[in-house]
């Protein structure tokens, strides 16, 4: 078991330095010089010089790499070219923001799914399953921001129900947040939805559909007791890593629905230094969520192993 | 036996049908039979006959398009059809309970073995600890050892035979007076059938169960039942006591699936096994006469139009066939005469072709080391067929697959073909090796590419192996279909469109596309029924003769692997335990493990049910984790003591041509063997 | 009741019906509702994309500042924007720059993918694990940001973004067909060949690719719809097709703040446009799947 854990971090620390590598040099290929795009066309040539050996950028692309990581490793993610700032602030607070959203959408959608999922899966071919799936369906194809704004017509401008803006005033109750959190979480819920239903009516229709709910049944348990005992356990472990690589939808959709609400979190902050070219704002914002889908995914293996016997058990044998 | 109301189970007049797109298919047509108390009943049947559909129809679970469209079912006089949810439920609960093919699937992954059975007595309203209580001797009566060890295990970590003890705990816990059992022992090997279906018979006394046995097996049901019924088409053809049906059987189809099988002892040049032409129809393809009329020998037009009922055919006998009283004169398809005599001029064994010197295989997975091979050489001589035996882990198919240079040895092996050395991967032999060693594969499902036609599997290895263009090519393919007797029709097909004994055909063709010296034949009949198995083990024996080829023959079935070769290698654990002509290994004295293998394969020959088992203790050990010494010394019949457990026997030369790898010298396993051995020559 | 599923006796039927499954893919297709309504849907933004000026009632660019932030009216049925252009006529126009995009870069990621994943799941070995922990590193990034990396190094255009969607995809695509690939490995006709003296790409291409064709279908109908997603986002966020080119996605950003005016229309329609293009899509795509499954 430990063992497994073991590797399962290890393999997750090779993938997060092959990103951090595709990451950085992602932002070498951006024709033109930093400096440049900093200081602006009119600065002469000295400054620029300059503020390019300040930046290190004229040493070896591999030392570049190395500085680049290692500072990052330590906490310190560089200085912005936008906010000509320390990053590392101004990224903490935004991913406070955004695992903020992602918590409410996460809260909702994940024991909605599944249990439409179950009730799909016990009424296969029926209407319910049908029309559940079709919502589904629906929802996971539909980009978040075409809900969002639609949502803002709706609810907020039409009705009135709800404030236009995400961001509560600062001080603002729990309460109040939610209040003002609910409508860009729905079209992220929206998308989820789809995905991990489908997957837990998947898990369930077979696990229904297998030898061992046939011997619970012909041993005369109540569909109820057969259903809960020995379909639900097995339909779920599966379902439990699909919500694990969603957090990917999640933190994509994060990213759109910031931006149209408005929203100051880690989304729109990757998105305004993509627009504005602001490349260590953009590559470590971009490794920061790698970083937390890796986690999510690891605590989600390390979940599954936990609740699947035949993982635990592996070692011992 | 008399009243009806007293039987275990009575099925009357039952029609069973699916509906496909709208339409309705009868797939099980007027089936009656019923099952006394304390009797075992045995329902025997090829792939397709509807013999698990009539299992699962008793006990109302049959799938959602699926109903009993007709008669009735009583269990314990109560009509099943009839019940309501709970009264159902009760019914399972207590009076009819069921044992599946494959218990690995049958158990629920993630629960504890011990809670699975302790559901049961939960449910007949004991409470935790006593439930619990109750399924550990419950597992003690099945004889598992260690049963409180057991009950805290997952499915997983338990072997087949293991599961399946359990899942018969589980089925007789609450003491019910039906026992429905579905192919019990298919999935498990030889020598842990033999233990289950001595366990079954054991507590069936035990409990005075009723059982309902169904098996495609026709020797496994001579041995545990009673009376038999056997199932073609949905229909039951004939019904009546096992000994007198297997013996003296009075319906065309029985006659004909009786001489497909290979007696006891039958070797090839002895006997030519019988088959029987073309196809069960498919359900809902059935006319209006004899379901079985395309298929007779004794088919006359009455056959054809008039639908034979079941007559009476003799005493407690039935048989649904308007000439049952001849039905022992059915025509054999195949004449046996010609063939064995052309068998008898073949010339003695000739020299080695193919040798393998020193072969170990190492598997390294997630962390185990398997020793899938240790030490094992053999040699092929040029026209015979060597044997291979063993139950699974015994690296049977390792070493073909070693052979033909699809998985490579450890290092030291020494490879050879004429007397040249031969390169152990696939990629690196010339293409002259590649020709020489083909092989037919256990699955063709697996083994024939199923986007590619007929034709365009065969010519594409007319065009590698043989070098065959054009119209040579062409030629070729069409001599190639004749010698495996199949119809040019069926080139343009894909596999999917043969039925599974054509689609074998097809890949035997393939392997002999390029004139092999030798062709590996990896279970070529285990996917096959009975009837299907005879006509493919006909024409590879045909093949043989006419073409010289060697055979290196893989299979599980003692049977079939007597009557096919010339020499015999039994295999346990990776290592040959025994080597030497078929006769050799099969009469006595040889090893303790091949003895206790042959003794544990139920046969249909009417002296033998009675015969002595030498009983086996315990599982077939894992391969990574293999006994030290001899490594069948934890489960030897003749276990002698400390050297067995120590000492790893050499494979000794006990007579020319015949080695044993056992510390027992020759002359005392002869002695020890000849005792009960009155029997194995008897077939000779 | 518990009466579940089982499956039935018949291989006999089976293999009969089997050689008529190939036509009956059509026929099942063409007979489903829901397949039509799908392919309906995209037939019209077909036309649109193709033809879009010609059918457009007034020119997507043209402005009228004294029409500005006109409701739906019969003399512009979706009204104006706030630079007065016929919001009908933008939503028709706007269906081209998707409809060419979405398509070209699934197919780019589809035949990347399958090169990748036929590779990684034939080979095995040290490929597949190399290649393995790169695609497992991509694919721990949302696919949105991804792209958003990728455009915001290789700037934008049309024929960047479809290399992004390609390069987006194409490890999801290898994954789905190296699963699909290993399983085919594993079954004896690839050791048939291997003993033929086959070369590794007659094995791949000739014998296992036909066998997993049926997925990649799937896949890249599913992925065809995530595409539509995608560049609906991309544009969204201002990394696609620049003003005042007309395209849906643009104009929801562009005209976003124009909503808590009350000028709903504005964003509706084009929002309106992507729901059923993408509805379509996935309705095709649910249907292929689902014949093919059968």
């Amino acid at each position: 078991m430990l063992r497994f854990i073991l590797k399962r971090l290890g393999l997750a620390l090779i993938t997060l330095w092959i990103l951090s590598v595709i990451v950085f040099f992602a932002g070498q290929v951006l024709p033109g010089d930093p400096a440049r795009a900093i200081l602006g066309p009119l600065a002469a040539p000295q400054a620029v010089h300059a503020l390019r050996h300040q930046l290190g950028l004229d040493q070896s692309l591999l030392s570049q790499y190395w500085n680049w990581i290692s500072s990052f490793v330590k906490g310190d993610p560089g200085t912005s070219y936008q906010y000509q700032a320390p990053i590392g602030p101004i990224l903490t607070a935004a991913l406070g923001r955004s695992l903020k959203l992602a918590a409410l959408a996460f809260v909702i959608v994940v024991p909605l799914s599944i249990f439409a999922g179950i009730v799909a899966a016990l009424n296969v071919g029926r209407p319910v399953d049908r029309t559940i799936s079709v919502v589904g369906l629906s929802g996971t194809t539909v980009p978040e921001f075409v809900s969002g704004i639609i949502l803002i017509v709706v609810f907020a401008v039409g009705l009135g129900w709800l404030p236009v803006s995400a961001l509560a005033p600062p001080g603002s109750s729990f309460l109040t947040q939610i209040k003002y959190l609910i409508l860009p979480a729905i079209p992220l819920v929206l998308v989820l939805f789809g995905y991990i239903m489908r997957m837990a009516r998947a898990g369930t229709v077979e696990a229904l559909e297998s030898d061992y709910a046939r011997t619970a049944t012909l041993k005369g348990l109540p569909r109820g007791v057969m259903i809960r005992r020995h379909v639900l356990r097995n339909s779920l472990l599966p379902t439990i890593t699909v919500i694990a690589t969603q957090t990917g939808y999640l933190i994509g959709g994060l990213v759109v629905v910031e931006v149209l609400f408005r929203y100051p979190g880690l989304g729109q902050l990757v998105a305004q230094a993509a627009t504005n070219k602001d490349f260590p704002m953009l590559e470590a914002g971009v490794l920061t969520i790698g970083i937390v889908y890796m986690l999510v995914t690891l605590i989600a293996d390390i979940g599954f192993s936990l609740l699947n016997p035949r993982i635990r058990l592996s070692a011992v044998e | 036996m008399s009243s009806t109301a007293a039987d275990a189970l009575t099925v009357e007049g039952i029609d069973i049908s699916y509906r496909v797109r709208g339409r309705d298919l009868v797939t099980i047509r007027d089936v009656s039979f019923r099952i006394g108390r304390g009797e075992s009943y045995g329902l025997v049947g090829e792939s397709g006959s509807g013999k698990s559909t009539i299992a699962l129809a008793v006990v109302r679970y049959l799938a959602r398009n699926g109903r009993v469209s007709k008669g009735s079912i009583a269990i314990d006089g109560r009509d099943v059809l009839a019940l309501n949810g709970g009264e159902l439920r009760k019914l399972r609960q207590d009076t009819v309970s069921m044992v599946y093919q494959e218990p690995g699937k049958a158990l629920n992954p993630t629960i504890k073995v011990g809670r699975q059975v302790a559901e049961v007595f939960e449910l007949a309203g004991l409470k935790g600890a006593e439930a619990l209580d109750r399924s550990r001797e419950m597992l003690e009566k099945v004889r598992i050892s260690d049963p409180a060890g057991v009950m805290n295990r997952y499915p997983h970590q338990l072997s087949g035979g293991m599961l399946q003890r359990v899942v018969i705990a589980m089925a007789l816990a609450a003491e019910p007076s039906l026992l429905i059992l579905d192919e019990p022992t298919t999935a498990l090997d030889a020598t842990v059938e033999a233990e289950v279906l001595d366990l079954v018979s054991a507590l069936r006394t035990e409990f005075q169960t009723s059982l309902l046995f169904i098996s495609h097996n026709l020797a496994v049901i001579a041995k545990m039942c009673d009376r038999v019924g056997v199932l073609y088409a949905g229909e039951m053809m004939e019904e009546g006591s096992a000994r007198e049906v297997f013996d003296d059987p009075r319906n065309p189809y029985t006659v004909g699936l009786l001489r497909c099988i290979p007696r006891r002892g039958t070797a090839k040049n002895q006997d030519t096994l019988d088959t029987i032409p073309g196809f069960p129809p498919g359900p809902g393809e059935t006319g209006q006469g004899c379901v079985f009329a395309d298929r007779c020998g004794l088919v006359e037009e009455r056959c054809r139009t008039e639908a034979p009922p079941l007559y009476d055919a003799g005493p407690e006998r039935e048989s649904r066939c308007h000439f049952h009283e001849r039905a022992q004169t059915l025509p054999r398809v195949v004449k046996p005469e010609t063939e064995v005599a052309a068998a008898a001029n073949g010339s003695g064994p000739g020299e080695v072709l193919v040798s393998a010197a020193d072969v170990s295989k190492t598997f390294h997975i997630e962390g185990q080391t398997i020793h899938g091979l240790v030490d094992v050489s053999v040699e092929v001589r040029a026209g015979e067929t060597l044997g291979l035996v063993g139950e699974s882990g015994s690296g049977k198919t390792t070493l073909a697959r070693v052979l033909l240079g699809l998985t490579s040895p450890d290092q030291g092996a020494m490879l050879a073909i004429e007397g040249k050395a031969l390169p152990e991967n696939a990629h690196s032999r010339t293409l002259d090796q590649r020709k020489a060693l083909q092989i037919v594969f256990q699955n063709p499902d697996s083994a024939l590419n199923r986007r590619h036609s007929i034709r365009r599997l065969l010519s594409r290895a007319l065009d590698k192996l043989g070098g065959y263009r054009g119209e040579a090519l062409t030629t070729r393919l069409r001599a190639l279909l004749s010698e495996v007797r199949l119809a040019e029709r069926y080139l343009p097909m894909r596999p999917a469109q043969l039925s599974g004994g054509l689609k074998q055909r097809v890949a035997i063709a393939r392997a002999f596309a390029g004139d092999p010296k030798i062709v590996v034949c990896d279970e070529p009949t285990s996917a096959l029924d009975v009837s299907v198995q005879a006509a493919i083990l006909n024409l590879l024996n045909d093949l043989q003769r006419r073409e010289q080829v060697s055979y290196l023959f893989i299979s599980h079935d003692l049977g079939v692997v007597r009557y096919l070769s010339d020499r015999i290698a039994v295999l346990y654990l990776g290592r040959i335990m025994e080597i030497g002509t078929a006769e050799q290994v099969f009469n006595a004295p040889h090893h303790p493990y091949t003895e206790a293998l042959l003794s544990a394969v139920p046969t249909l020959e009417s002296g033998e049910a009675a015969r002595e088992r030498i009983k086996l203790e315990g599982e077939i050990p894992s391969a990574a984790n293999p006994p030290t010494g001899c490594v069948f010394h934890t489960r030897c019949p003749r276990f002698l003591g400390d050297v067995c457990v120590n000492t790893e026997p050499p494979l000794a030369e006990a007579e020319p041509g015949h080695a044993i790898r056992c510390h027992i010298p020759l002359e005392e396993l002869r002695r020890l063997q000849g005792e009960e051995v009155t029997v194995a020559g008897a077939g000779d | 009741m518990s009466i579940d599923a089982v499956p039935i006796e018949s291989a006999g039927a089976l293999a009969v019906e089997r050689s008529e499954v190939r036509k009956d893919l059509l026929r099942q297709l063409v007979r489903s509702p829901l397949f039509l309504i799908g392919a309906f849907i995209l037939l019209v933004w077909i036309v649109c994309a193709i033809f879009g000026s010609a059918i457009a009632p007034h020119s997507a660019f043209e402005q009228n500042l004294e029409n500005i932030n006109q409701a739906p009216s019969s003399a512009h049925l979706f009204g104006t924007d706030q630079l007065g252009r016929d919001m009908f006529s933008r939503v028709i126009v706007g269906s081209r720059n998707i409809m060419i995009i979405a398509p070209l870069g699934t197919i780019l990621g589809t035949v990347l993918g399958t090169a990748l994943g036929l590779i990684m799941g034939y080979f095995r070995g040290w490929p597949d694990d190399t290649l393995g922990r790169i695609v497992e590193a991509f694919l721990a990034l949302p696919l949105v940001v991804t792209a958003l990396l990728v455009v915001t190094a290789l700037g934008h255009s049309n024929a960047i973004i479809i290399l992004v969607i390609g390069i987006v995809f194409t490890p999801l695509i290898a994954r789905t067909v190296r699963a699909a690939v290993l399983l085919e490995s594993g079954l004896d006709y690839v050791s048939a060949a291997r003993l033929r003296g086959e070369r590794s790409p007659y094995i791949m291409f000739v014998e296992i690719l036909p066998n997993v064709s049926a997925p990649i279908l799937v896949e890249f109908t599913v992925r065809l719809g995530y595409a539509v997603f995608l560049v609906a986002t991309l544009s969204f966020l201002g990394l696609g097709i620049q003003p005042p080119s007309p395209d849906w996605g643009l104009e929801i950003s562009q005209n976003a703040q124009q909503v808590a005016a009350g000028y709903w229309w504005e964003v509706v329609f084009d929002a309106a446009a992507i729901i059923s293009l993408v509805v379509a899509v996935n309705l095709v795509s649910d249907s292929i799947e689902r014949v093919l499954e059968r």
